[in-house]
């Protein structure tokens, strides 16, 4: 049963972020990139990571993909020639360099299990959430603040660029 | 009991997807989609491994790449919209301002 979960989960991920790269309208990527996010968001789920699971579809799902889907539509895209000039070679790394981590995992993979028993660093009997809550505001708390200046600074950021003009004088 | 090496290769499929769509593509939206993939792919990891050995700072960090995301395309998009604004493509081929 968990097998089966996992293999639905993994295939449409697999499928529909090859369908990101392949489409060619940019409306039906970011379509199929909220496939993959929901699907994801299911992977999680097994994984007993359930308020990764919210977050993944709220923020992903619910608020990035709705910014690409605007920009999208804002900027009223012509169809554009696919690819690069380069693609074959580009393929052809990428192939390569799949094939390699592929021989790598199934190769590590095959060696004996060395899983040291980590002690728990969560205190059990709590919840998902509770875990992560307990961890991220104890050890975790300044990367958290640092995070949050890294908010703010994407904001500003986003609103110097995307303003037409900067106190009277041209950006361009 | 799912092995960790099933995690592991499907999240090595979706980050070598993105890569391979970073470098064909030439429409801009869809590059910094691909960029969505390949962190989606080290997400998929750190709560693997997270679940796998019992520790939860995985998932901690699964929030701090979920923030970096948040902020790349907030940039992102609004440089999309910038140089959209000045060449009037969002072809990756005809920026070459900083070509010499």
């Amino acid at each position: 049963m968990e097998h089966l979960f996992f293999f639905y989960f993994a295939l449409v991920i697999a499928a529909s972020s090859v369908l990101v790269v392949a489409l060619r309208n940019p409306i039906y990527s970011a379509l199929s990139l909220l496939i993959m996010f929901f699907h994801v968001a299911g992977l999680y789920v097994t994984l007993h990571a359930e308020f990764l699971a919210a977050v993944q579809v709220i923020v992903y799902a619910g608020a990035i993909l709705v910014l690409y889907l605007f920009v999208v539509m804002l900027l009223n895209l012509k169809q554009d020639e696919r690819y690069h000039r380069q693609w074959p070679v580009a393929a052809g790394i990428g192939s390569v360099l799949v094939l390699e981590a592929l021989v790598l995992t199934v190769l590590k993979g095959r060696s004996p299990s060395t899983t040291p028993a980590v002690p728990e660093t969560s205190a059990v009997g709590l919840g998902n959430t509770e875990a992560l809550g307990d961890v991220l505001y104890s050890t975790y708390l300044f990367p958290f603040e640092v995070a949050s200046l890294i908010l703010l600074v994407a904001m500003i950021g986003a609103i110097i660029l995307a303003k037409r003009d900067l106190g009277g004088e041209s950006i361009q | 009991m799912i092995p960790l090496t099933y995690y592991v290769t499907l999240s090595a499929i979706v980050f070598f997807t993105g890569l391979v769509g970073v470098l064909i593509r030439r429409n801009i939206i869809i590059i910094l989609l691909s960029v969505e993939l390949m962190l989606n792919a080290t997400n998929i990891n750190f709560v693997a491994f997270s679940q796998s050995f019992h520790n939860i700072a995985g998932q901690v960090f699964v929030f701090f790449a979920l923030t970096v995301a948040a902020a790349e395309v907030a940039v992102g998009l609004a440089i999309i919209i910038a140089l959209h604004r000045a060449k009037n493509t969002i072809n990756v081929d005809e920026f070459q301002l900083l070509k010499w």
